[in-house]
C-alpha cells in the first residue's frame, strides 16, 4: 500500500476563527492506483492535496496522520518535509497555467531545480527529451519561457516536470479544468500512460467535474464539506453510488443519468454549510432526501464491500 | 524587434521635434525684452547709442530676422551645437555656460540614483526576510519617503551645515578659491558636495527600500514560488527568483530615475546654492536670459529623451515577457 491518511485534520487559521476545510479524513491508496477525488468547489479538495505535500502559511495540521510507503511523513515541519518532496510525493498544481517561472527558460528552470535536488541535468535530458516526445512536446520548448507556451502545451510541460524524478505519489489539482476539450482528453491519457510506464507509482487525481474521472481514475473518493462521503471503484459509483451525495453528483451528469435507470436530480440544490462553524452531525444533512434523526450524529466511513466505503446512515 | 526599434525611433524622433520646437517658442512668448534689459544694464541714457546698440544686439541673436527664418536658423545652429549667446554672461556662448555647469548636476545626480538604488534595494531585500530589520526599516523607510524633499534638504542644511558645521550649505566650491587641478580645491570641491547629494540619496532611498520589499514579498508568494517550494526547492532558490523578478519594475524604476539625470536636481541646486543646470534654470529666469534658459532646457530635454529611448530598448532585452508582447506571442 502505497499511502494511508488516517484521520487527517488540517483547518485554515483566519481572523473569524478556523476554517475546518480538512476535518478527519481517512482512505487509502494502493501502489499503483489513480484515485480521483470529486466533490463540488470549496469542499477541501486542493486542501487535502495540498495537506500531502506542503502546508501554506495559514494551513495548520490539526491532527491525524500520513503514512507513504511505510514511512510518516512529517506534515507540519516544514523542513523535514522537503526530502519527501518531488522525490516521494510530487504535485501539479491547481494553478499549473502559471506554475512557472516567467522569466525563466524552462529548461534553464528545470536545471535549477534538479540542481537544487543534487541531479545533474545533463544525465537527466535524455530521459526529459523522451518524456516531453511521450506528451507530444519538441525538446524545443526547454529553450522557450512559459508565456510562450500554450496552455495545454504548459500543463504537459508541469506534469513531465512534476514527475521526472518518478515520485512514489502524484498530486494533481483540477489537471484538466482550465483546457479545452481536445487538450483535456490529451492532458488525461499522459496521466495514464505515466502511470503504465512507471514514471509514477499511484496518483491522487483532483477534480471539481467527476465526468473527468471516468477517464483516468480507478478508484473515486467523493468529498463533501471536509468529510468523505464515498470510496469505490470508479465504475461501482457510476453504476451504484450509495451515498445521496455522490447519486446527485452524478444525476447533475446528463449523460450518466440518461444510461442509469437513476431518478433524474435535478442539479444539487442548497449550499454545502459554512466551514467555519460546520453543523454537528452528518454535513450533508440540509440537502439530504434521506435525511432522517439518527443524521444528527456524525455517520463513520465503513466499509460496505471489498473497496466501497461510504458515510451514510441511510446506507445498510 | 525590428518594426519594435522603428516605431520607437518615430515615436522619440517626433517628440524631440516638437520639443525642440516648444522650447524655441516659449522664451519667445514670455514677458521681457531681453535686448532691452542688456541696453538698460548698460545705463547709457543718449538714445542715439541706444538704438544702435539695440540694433547690434539684435543682429548679434538673429532677432532682426522674420521668425520663420529664426525657426529655420535655429535647428540649423542647434546642429552645429550652437545654442547662442548668453545675455546674462555676455558674451559667453550658452553652449560653454551649460556644458560647465553640467559636471555639477551629474556630479550629484549619478551618485545619488545609483547609491540610493543599490543601498535601497538591498535593504528592501533584507527587510523581505528578517522581520527585525522590516520593523526598522520600513517606518523609516515611509518616513524619509513621505518627507517634502524641500524639508528633508533643508533639515540637511540646518543639521550639518549650521549647527554642526561639519559641511558648507552653499556653492560648489569656496568662492575664495580658483577652480585647478589640486588636493586642496578637490577636497574642497567633496566638501560642498556631501549635503546636496546626501539629500538626494535619503530622498529616494526608502522608496527603493519599501517597493523592494514589497515586490519581493509579492513575489514569493506567487504561483511559480508555491510551485517550486512544492517540489523541494530549497528557500535560497525561491529567493533567488523572487529577488530577480522583482528586480524589473524597479529597474524600470531607475530608468525613470537616470531620465530626470540632467532635470532632477532643481530643487537641490536652489536650496543648496549648487551651480548645476537646475541652478543656471533658475539664473535664467531671474535675468530673463532666454537663451540661456532654452539651451539648459533644450540640453535636459534630450538627455531625457536619449535615456529613455535606451532604457525602453534595455528593458525589452532584460524582461521575455515585453519581448514576446512584441512579436505577438505564440501561446
Ligand atoms: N487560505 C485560506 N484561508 C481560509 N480558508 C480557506 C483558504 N483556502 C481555502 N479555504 C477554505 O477551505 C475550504 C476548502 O477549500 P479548497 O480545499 O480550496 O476546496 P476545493 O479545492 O475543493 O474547491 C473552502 O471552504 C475554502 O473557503
Ligand atoms: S447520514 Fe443522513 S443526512 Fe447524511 S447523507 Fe446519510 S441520510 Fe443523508
Ligand atoms: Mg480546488
Amino acid at each position: 500500500m502505497a499511502l494511508a491518511v488516517n484521520d487527517l485534520k488540517v483547518w485554515y487559521r483566519t481572523v473569524r476563527g478556523d476554517v475546518k476545510a480538512l476535518d478527519g479524513v481517512t482512505f487509502e491508496v494502493a501502489d499503483g492506483e489513480i484515485m480521483g477525488i470529486a466533490g463540488e468547489s470549496g469542499c477541501g479538495k486542493t486542501t487535502l492535496g495540498k495537506a500531502l505535500i506542503r502546508l501554506d502559511t495559514r494551513m495548520r495540521h490539526v491532527g491525524g496522520s500520513v503514512v507513504l510507503d511505510d514511512v510518516e511523513l512529517p506534515l507540519a515541519d516544514d523542513g523535514a518535509m522537503r526530502r519527501h518532496r518531488y522525490r516521494e510525493v510530487s504535485l501539479i498544481p491547481q494553478y499549473a497555467m502559471s506554475a512557472m517561472n516567467p522569466t525563466r527558460k524552462i529548461g534553464r528552470m528545470i536545471r535549477d531545480l534538479l540542481s537544487a535536488h543534487n541531479v545533474r541535468y545533463a544525465d537527466v535530458l535524455p530521459e526529459l527529451e523522451r518524456r516531453l516526445e511521450l506528451v507530444g512536446l519538441d525538446a524545443e520548448v526547454l529553450g522557450r519561457y512559459p508565456i510562450e507556451l500554450s496552455g495545454g502545451m504548459k500543463q504537459r510541460v508541469v506534469l513531465v516536470l512534476s514527475t521526472l524524478l518518478n515520485p512514489s505519489l502524484l498530486v494533481g489539482d483540477e489537471v484538466t479544468s482550465a483546457l479545452d476539450v481536445s487538450s483535456q482528453k490529451a492532458v488525461a491519457r499522459a496521466l495514464v500512460e505515466f502511470r503504465d510506464h512507471g514514471f509514477v507509482r499511484s496518483m491522487i487525481v483532483i477534480t471539481h467535474d467527476i465526468s473527468v474521472l471516468f477517464q483516468v481514475a480507478d478508484t473515486i473518493l467523493v468529498m463533501y464539506a471536509g468529510h468523505l462521503a464515498e470510496k469505490a471503484p470508479a465504475k461501482t459509483i457510476i453504476s451504484q453510488p450509495l451515498h445521496p451525495y455522490t447519486k446527485m453528483l452524478i444525476g447533475a451528469l446528463p449523460k450518466v443519468g440518461d444510461r442509469y435507470e437513476e431518478q433524474q436530480l435535478e442539479g444539487i440544490e442548497g449550499r454545502p454549510p459554512s466551514l467555519l462553524e460546520p453543523p454537528a452531525g452528518c454535513r450533508f444533512r440540509d440537502r439530504c432526501p434521506l435525511v432522517h434523526d439518527k443524521c444528527a450524529e456524525a455517520p463513520p466511513f465503513r466499509k460496505v464491500a471489498e473497496g466501497h466505503h461510504v458515510a451514510c446512515w441511510a446506507v445498510s | 524587434m525590428r518594426g519594435y526599434l522603428a516605431r520607437k525611433t518615430l515615436v522619440y524622433g517626433v517628440t524631440f521635434v516638437v520639443a525642440v520646437t516648444l522650447n524655441w517658442l516659449i522664451p519667445r512668448l514670455m514677458p521681457g525684452d531681453p535686448v532691452q534689459r542688456m541696453v538698460a544694464r548698460a545705463a547709457v541714457q543718449h538714445p542715439e547709442t541706444i538704438a544702435s546698440m539695440t540694433e547690434y544686439y539684435e543682429r548679434t541673436f538673429g532677432l532682426d530676422l522674420p521668425i520663420w527664418q529664426q525657426y529655420l536658423n535655429y535647428w540649423a545652429a542647434l546642429f552645429r551645437g550652437d545654442l547662442g549667446t548668453s545675455v546674462w554672461l555676455f558674451p559667453t556662448p550658452v553652449s560653454q555656460v551649460v556644458l560647465d555647469a553640467v559636471p555639477y548636476t551629474l556630479g550629484i545626480m549619478i551618485p545619488a540614483i545609483l547609491l540610493s538604488f543599490v543601498v535601497g534595494n538591498s535593504v528592501g531585500a533584507m527587510a523581505a526576510r528578517s522581520r527585525w530589520l522590516d520593523n526598522v526599516a520600513l517606518p523609516v523607510g515611509y518616513l524619509i519617503t513621505a518627507m517634502p524633499y524641500m524639508w528633508l534638504a533643508i533639515l540637511l542644511a540646518w543639521g550639518f551645515g549650521v549647527a554642526l558645521g561639519w559641511f558648507p550649505v552653499a556653492g560648489g566650491y569656496d568662492f575664495g578659491l580658483v577652480p585647478q587641478w589640486s588636493w586642496s580645491f578637490a577636497g574642497d570641491l567633496l566638501q560642498h558636495w556631501v549635503l546636496p547629494f546626501l539629500s538626494l540619496f535619503l530622498v529616494s532611498l526608502g522608496g527603493w527600500a519599501i517597493g523592494m520589499r514589497n515586490l519581493i514579498i509579492y513575489e514569493l508568494e506567487s504561483d511559480y514560488a508555491n510551485y517550486l517550494a512544492a517540489l523541494g526547492a530549497p528557500r535560497r532558490l525561491i529567493r533567488q527568483y523572487a529577488f530577480r523578478n522583482a528586480m524589473l519594475p524597479q529597474i524600470t524604476g531607475l530608468a525613470l530615475q537616470l531620465g530626470t539625470i540632467l532635470g532632477g536636481a532643481l530643487v537641490t541646486e536652489i536650496v543648496f546654492a549648487y551651480p548645476g543646470l537646475g541652478k543656471l534654470v533658475l539664473s535664467a529666469i531671474q535675468n530673463q536670459d532666454f537663451f540661456l534658459l532654452q539651451g539648459t532646457l533644450l540640453f535636459v530635454v534630450i538627455g531625457v529623451l536619449l535615456a529613455n529611448f535606451v532604457i525602453d530598448i534595455v528593458y525589452v532585452l532584460v524582461d521575455p515577457r515585453t519581448r514576446t508582447g512584441l512579436t505577438g506571442g505564440t501561446a
